[in-house]
């Protein structure tokens, strides 16, 4: 044993090592992906990444009727994605234990919306862990996988936001030992799910159930913290924590399984409080359970929605009172949004995109970006592989030069992710739109995670490349054509020419991510602008790259400069400027 | 319930916040304490806002600090130091760098870098102190070292084992690195004496 002071995310990769897992498999997604960057540290299990989670989650099952033990890990939306294998695993249940840890994200630090995935645990009938700190993100993993074989169902590890991203001490232990061998064992009355069978396999789901209920009562996961006082309080995951902080004084049970709930253990302590309450994030998940036993409860009448709770939050929805801060800023501050990095290959198409006047379903990803300011050239963005869809919808209702100005946009990994399957819909029923896809060889929103077409795999292993190109060929478009997103006026035209193009089109940028470690070595020389040149014009301004900077009170009108330590010679602006200001660095 | 001791790192994404409050997390927890520490990942690589936070006691409930109970706001920039302010309690200290870093719409000509934000921010947290760390970590030999110089001016201002700082960094800083981010958490340690 030692003491470590480790993420949720990380505690749950050893969890699972400590656990025995021999298969871990994911898409990367935040707040999950450092779940399987973790693991794959770990020599025994065999860690990969998936095109998407519905492959990540149908490769882990197989694992698991193998005998093995597998994880499987991704963000609420991804849960979305591998919704259909999901809600019949519960009903063939699991030989090796089944994990599916997934990460929610309240306050949309880095997502499109803001679902609570514990309404997964009841809409499938899954039983659904929650830790409320990386110890627990750790025990609870060991123990989720020893309750998925006790109970023959595969089991959820939900974490926040704030779960997977804190990091606290962690006591972890040794890995455990004797799990059986993976093999091969026909069960086809349990593994084949077919309507005679799953028939007979829902009454097992619903009595397994009933069991981990009952048996859930008497576990130490779920806690009854006594303290004085009349005042009760029901909470889970990192909202036990602001209770902890803002009721003190308060007796509480701590639910450790979410899903599903112990009524006799909640029942119980519910009777001997005449101030009770439900203190949850996101949905009233357990509040309304508990208001169906009957039981009255504070809950969602102060508590918001929407949006993550804080100690702050908590303390003024329960004292109905705001509170007042020490120290304020008077003056209006600028904002410090994120932005794409100088010399992301993106920044040019986005530019060429906005010149076009193009109408952009776009798509999740650093690209995304491309709707800030000034940019500003990105019209619709759902979810993952929408522009491809969106775009054959609009081109389908809509005529003349507005038909012609729809382009999705697409990153490589989302293309691969749940875009293709959009361009097969392209092609077989009649679209002209056209798709770019900004092709940057990783998963760069993530933090640059391999994908099938990057050429390695997750431990960095080189492995056969998907050739995009040839990909968007065979599923039947005609004209497929790569650009150099470094050339803005190449960029354009290509654009422009397929956009005007009466059949499916498809221009793929190629440049890779200015961060792939691999590719150090596009780096160039940085630039530099001649004041003397420079006529204030802000032509350059109009990418948005941080790397240039505008000084409003040199010359007179004021001029651009450009900030050494960001820049890396990408050359974008040299491209927008009328009066040839920018050169290299000398001796840079 | 037993002091916790509020610790709010804030700056932009790519300054190294998140190296900084690595190791301030491991020293308290060498030091005996109870740590949890938060961040926000996935936007921050980009440019973009950035805080931490840093808890330790007895025994830390919330992972994150609560809203105006800030003991020490620890600003890696003047913008991103003066808009946490709200989150400091009264009579909480600043320490921060001087270093103006402009946000896109600033950048663009679109908005103005706010004026005298040193001069801001030492009007109304008496306990308030600028350091330069720029310039320690070019004195240390290496101006990616800025963080690790800020953090020697935080070291001042906790009561922990100069030991106890070392081994945490050599634990987590590159080798090739190490002597430089030692020199340079000993400048800031200086300068804020």
């Amino acid at each position: 044993m030692s003491k470590e002071i480790l993420s949720g995310n990380e505690a749950i990769a050893r969890g699972a090592y400590e656990a025995g897992v021999k298969v871990a498999v994911a898409y990367p997604g935040t707040p999950s992906t450092e779940i399987l960057e973790n693991t794959a540290n770990y020599p025994s299990m065999d860690s990969s990444w998936a095109p998407n989670e519905k492959v990540a989650l149908e490769v882990g099952i197989g694992a698991c009727f193998g005998g093995a033990r597998s994880l499987v890990a991704m963000k609420h939306v991804g849960l979305n994605v591998a919704a259909d294998p999901l809600f019949t695993l519960s009903y063939t249940g699991v030989r090796g234990g089944l994990v599916l840890a997934v990460a929610d994200d309240p306050e949309l630090h880095s997502s499109q919306n803001e679902q609570d995935s514990r309404h997964y645990a009841r809409a499938a009938k899954m039983p659904m862990f929650e830790p409320s700190d990386s110890q627990e993100a750790l025990t609870y993993t060991r123990l989720a996988f020893e309750a998925s074989e006790q109970f023959d169902t595969p089991i959820f590890l939900r974490t926040t936001t704030r779960i997977a991203h804190s990091k606290s001490i962690v006591e972890t232990g040794e890995p455990v030992t004797g799990l059986p061998e993976p093999s091969l064992e026909r069960d086809p009355a349990k593994f084949v799910m077919l309507p005679g069978n799953a028939r007979k396999r829902h009454y097992v789901v619903e009595e397994q159930l009933e069991k981990m209920a009952e048996w859930s009562c008497s576990q130490s996961f779920n806690q009854i913290e006594e303290r004085d006082g009349d005042v009760g309080v029901i909470t889970a995951g990192v909202s036990y924590q602001y209770a902890r902080e803002v009721l003190p004084e308060a007796s509480v049970l701590k639910l450790g399984l979410v899903y599903p709930l112990p009524k006799t253990l909640i029942a119980d302590f519910a009777k001997r409080f005449k101030t009770l309450y439900v203190i949850e994030e996101l949905e009233p998940f357990i509040e309304d359970q508990v208001r169906a036993m009957g039981i009255t409860v504070i809950g969602k009448d102060c508590l918001p929605i929407c949006g993550e709770l804080t100690p702050g939050r908590v303390r003024s929805a329960i004292s109905g009172k705001e509170m007042v801060p020490a120290y304020t800023t008077e003056i209006t501050l600028p904002n410090r949004p994120p932005n794409m990095c100088p010399g992301c290959p993106h920044r040019g198409v986005f530019y060429a995109l906005k010149r076009l006047k193009a109408f952009v379903t776009g798509d999740i990803g650093c690209y995304t970006l491309g709707f800030m300011p000034p940019l500003s050239a990105m019209d619709t963005c759902v979810c993952m592989g929408a522009s491809v869809g969106n775009a054959t919808g609009l081109n389908k209702v809509l005529k003349g030069a507005d038909k012609q100005k729809v382009v999705g946009v697409i990153g490589d990994s989302t293309f691969q992710h749940s875009g293709i399957n959009g361009l097969m819909d392209m092609v077989y029923n009649g679209s002209t739109a056209t798709l770019v896809i900004l092709d940057n060889s990783i998963t760069a929103m993530t933090g640059r995670q391999e994908n099938p077409a990057s050429g390695f795999t997750l431990a960095g292993v080189e492995s056969p490349c998907i050739d995009l190109e040839q990909l968007c060929r065979s599923v039947g478009v005609k004209h497929v054509r790569k650009v150099n997103p470094w050339n803005l006026e190449e960029t354009r035209l290509a654009i422009k020419e397929e956009m005007e193009r009466e059949e499916p089109s498809v221009v793929i940028t190629e440049a890779p991510c200015i961060l792939i470690k691999r590719d150090v070595g596009q780096r160039k020389t940085p630039l530099e602008i001649d004041p003397d040149k420079c006529t204030g014009c802000k032509a350059c301004l109009k990418i948005g790259c941080p790397a240039i900077e505008w000084q409003p009170d040199a010359g007179e009108r004021g001029k651009a400069v450009v900030n050494e330590l960001l820049c890396v010679g990408c050359g974008i602006c040299d491209q927008l400027c009328a009066f040839d200001a920018y050169r290299e660095v000398k001796n840079g | 319930m037993a002091k916790v001791t509020n610790i709010l790192l804030a700056g932009v994404g790519g300054q190294g916040i998140l190296l900084a409050s690595e190791v301030l997390s491991e020293v308290l927890m060498l030091a005996g304490y109870d740590v949890k520490k938060n961040e926000i990942h996935g936007m921050s690589q980009r440019g973009g806002s950035v805080s931490s936070h840093v808890r330790f006691g007895e025994k830390v409930y919330s992972p994150i600090i609560p809203e105006g109970e800030a003991d020490m706001l620890f600003g890696f920039e003047l913008l991103e130091t003066y808009r946490n302010l709200p989150f400091l309690k009264k009579g909480g200290q600043v320490i921060v760098n001087r270093l103006q870093l402009m946000p896109p719409s600033v950048a663009t000509g679109m908005e103005r870098y706010p004026e005298n934000l040193e001069q801001l921010i030492a009007d109304q947290v008496s306990d308030s102190q600028v350091v330069d760390g720029l310039e320690l970590a070019i004195e240390a030999g290496n101006a990616r070292t800025v963080n690790i110089a800020l953090l020697g001016a935080l070291a001042n201002k906790l009561d922990i084992e100069q030991n106890l700082w070392i081994q945490a960094m050599e634990k987590m800083v590159p080798a090739k690195f190490l002597s430089q981010n030692l020199k340079a958490f000993e400048l800031g340690r200086q300068a804020a004496n």
